[in-house]
């Protein structure tokens, strides 16, 4: 099982939640976070003086799925949230040890 | 068949009964117009109460208007501008004012006032509101119960030291707030209050003081001092931990506007209610309060634009407040046009106070008391001695019993020194007395919060809150 954990402009997350739909991914994570790449910040204004604001309104999705998924999901990510620009975001793949469905205790590739 | 024809209306029967029906109702007309004595008395009396009721109905309402400055209008105003950790604290500066000035005023602070006294303070013949009732007193406003007159100034007494608290925002203990803006009430607040409006008081322009100093909505007594007394503040408790580069901006611009908003509506209350009357004067000094808080939100977003490159919304709103404070002491003494002026200078130089002064002395004035309030209404004071009008609200008479110019433009020159004079003694009192306070109450109870408090969050720290715990 993989764990895949992808964060993306806010303003991709409609389109992204749909190529996963469609491809029939149907557990989904979603939270807001805050910050930067090499896209640094922007500074805003209040009464004349300058904020930097260099941590960014981002998403994060996190899904878990069987390993044999993990490229097209990928393929259907990168497809639906790339821009070319900076600050498209990144996504990440790591190893889960266990996964335990809670309703009823299923465990392994099953919980998913 | 040929219908008969009628008899003449004129006949002679039917003219001589009419003649006399008229001249009975005629008899009877005269005999009602034609009233007593006592049936006089009885409609003059009607007529001054209908008069004194409309009076009565616009102070009260004035006096709501105004307490809604306070709360929520400044509330939210000063909320909006600070961290969310803090936006409590800083609202509570607000709404405790609402109740411990009230106490004070009622109290003691109405009679130090408005007492009769001399020419810095009043006496104590108004404690606990003796003599405070139904009637009117002549000498303040002879239409209204001297309650409403009260009533109306407690309103006053609230938002002034309440428009201090932007200075020390963030950093200040809640228990060191109260006991300093306490007595600042009464040592600042009341002798100011009692010199410019009371009876004998030094600069009381409208029952002959010394050095009569134009202020009609209070420039000097409400936004002066308390400016000037901000200005210390900052000074004497030191910058916020951070600051300038670690403090971040406005947890919710939207909540400023908001109080913004209500402090325009407000400011109705404040400066036309100070007419103390339902009349046309109201009238002048309501119609110059709205044109000089639009021109100045122009001429604020306008130096924004022109040196930023983006108007804000917390420029414009910004200086539709600079432009209500420096319209505040000449709202009923100039002409919508002069308004328009005194908007448009008042929210460039607040801007440029904000913006630039601010920075370059480097206190940490943190919500612009001092740039909005005390600059503003010292510049509000002298531009009223400029555009006072003797056309819009005539104030001064010469020996002989006439009419005399009121400011510069109206051929009075020597009035811009009593205005000088009136922001100078506002200026003075306001800094020695808050310096003085400050030091007394971080002597005995302390005045700042500590370090870990301060990061920490003052809602949690002070108050055991969380202003947004939004489940």
């Amino acid at each position: 099982m993989t764990k895949l954990e992808a964060v993306i402009q806010p303003s991709k997350l409609d389109a992204v939640k749909e190529a996963l739909i469609n491809i029939g991914i149907d557990g989904l994570t979603v939270m807001e976070v805050r910050g930067h790449g090499r896209q640094k910040g922007h500074t805003e204004f209040y009464r004349g003086r300058e904020y930097s604001v260099d941590l960014l309104p981002k998403i994060k999705l996190e899904v878990v799925l069987r390993d044999e998924r993990v490229d097209d999901v990928v393929k259907a990510i990168l497809s639906a949230a790339q821009t070319g620009k900076i600050g498209d975001g990144k996504i990440f793949l790591s190893k889960i040890d266990e996964a335990i469905r809670i309703r009823n205790e299923e465990r392994g590739i099953d919980a998913l | 068949m040929i219908p008969k024809p009628h008899k003449s209306l004129l006949s002679g029967t039917v003219m001589r009964w009419s003649c006399l029906i008229l001249l009975l109702l005629f008899g009877l007309a005269v005999s009602a117009q034609t009233a007593s004595p006592q049936q006089i008395a009885d409609l003059q009396k009607q007529v001054t109460e209908a008069r004194s009721n409309a009076d009565n109905a616009w102070m009260l309402v004035s006096s709501a208007l105004v307490l809604m400055m306070t709360g929520p209008g400044l509330a939210l105003f000063y909320g909006g501008l600070v961290r969310k950790k803090n936006v409590l604290s800083t609202m509570m500066h607000s709404f405790a004012m609402m109740g411990v000035v009230t106490v004070i005023w009622g109290v003691v602070g109405f009679s130090l006032a408005f007492g009769p006294g001399n020419s810095f303070i009043g006496n104590f013949q108004h404690l606990f509101l003796h003599g405070v009732g139904a009637a009117p007193d002549p000498g303040y406003a002879g239409t209204i119960p001297l309650q409403t007159f009260m009533v109306y100034q407690l309103m006053f007494a609230i938002i002034t030291p309440a428009l201090i608290s932007g200075a020390f925002a963030e950093r200040m203990k809640f228990s060191g707030m109260v006991v300093f803006l306490s007595l600042w009430s009464l040592v600042v607040y009341s002798p100011m209050a009692h010199m410019v409006w009371g009876k004998g008081g030094l600069l009381n322009a409208s029952l002959g003081g010394r050095f009569p100093c134009l202020d009609f909505a209070g420039g000097t007594v409400v936004h002066v001092t308390s400016g000037v007394s901000a200005l210390m503040c900052a000074l004497y408790l030191g910058k916020r931990k951070g600051y300038p580069k670690e403090v971040t901006p406005p947890h919710s611009v939207v909540l400023s506007l908001v109080g913004a908003c209500m402090l325009w509506v407000g400011w109705f209350g404040f400066n036309a209610g100070s007419a103390l009357s339902a009349g046309s004067l109201a009238t002048s000094a309501f119609v110059a309060t709205h044109f000089a808080a639009a021109a100045a939100a122009l001429s604020w977003m306008a130096a924004e634009w022109i040196l930023l490159g983006r108007p804000s919304a917390l420029g414009g709103i910004s200086g539709a407040v600079a432009g209500l404070v420096a319209i505040t002491p000449g709202a009923g003494f100039v002409g919508p046009m002069s308004a328009l002026v005194i908007g448009l200078i008042a929210g460039a130089f607040c801007y440029f106070m904000v913006a630039k002064v601010k920075t370059w002395f480097g206190y940490d004035d943190s919500l612009d008391a001092f740039g909005v309030h005390g600059a503003g209404g010292t510049l509000g004071a002298i531009l009223t001695g400029v555009f006072a009008s003797h056309y819009v609200n005539p104030m001064f008479k010469d020996a002989q019993g006439n009419v005399r110019g009121s400011g510069l433009f109206d051929g009075n020159a020597h009035q811009l020194l009593n205005q000088a004079f009136g922001i100078v003694i506002a200026w003075v009192l306001a800094a020695a007395a808050t310096l003085i306070l400050l030091k007394l109450v971080d002597l005995t109870i302390g005045l700042r919060v500590t370090p870990e408090e301060e990061v920490q969050g003052l809602d949690f720290a002070l108050h055991g809150e969380e202003g947004y715990y939004l489940e």
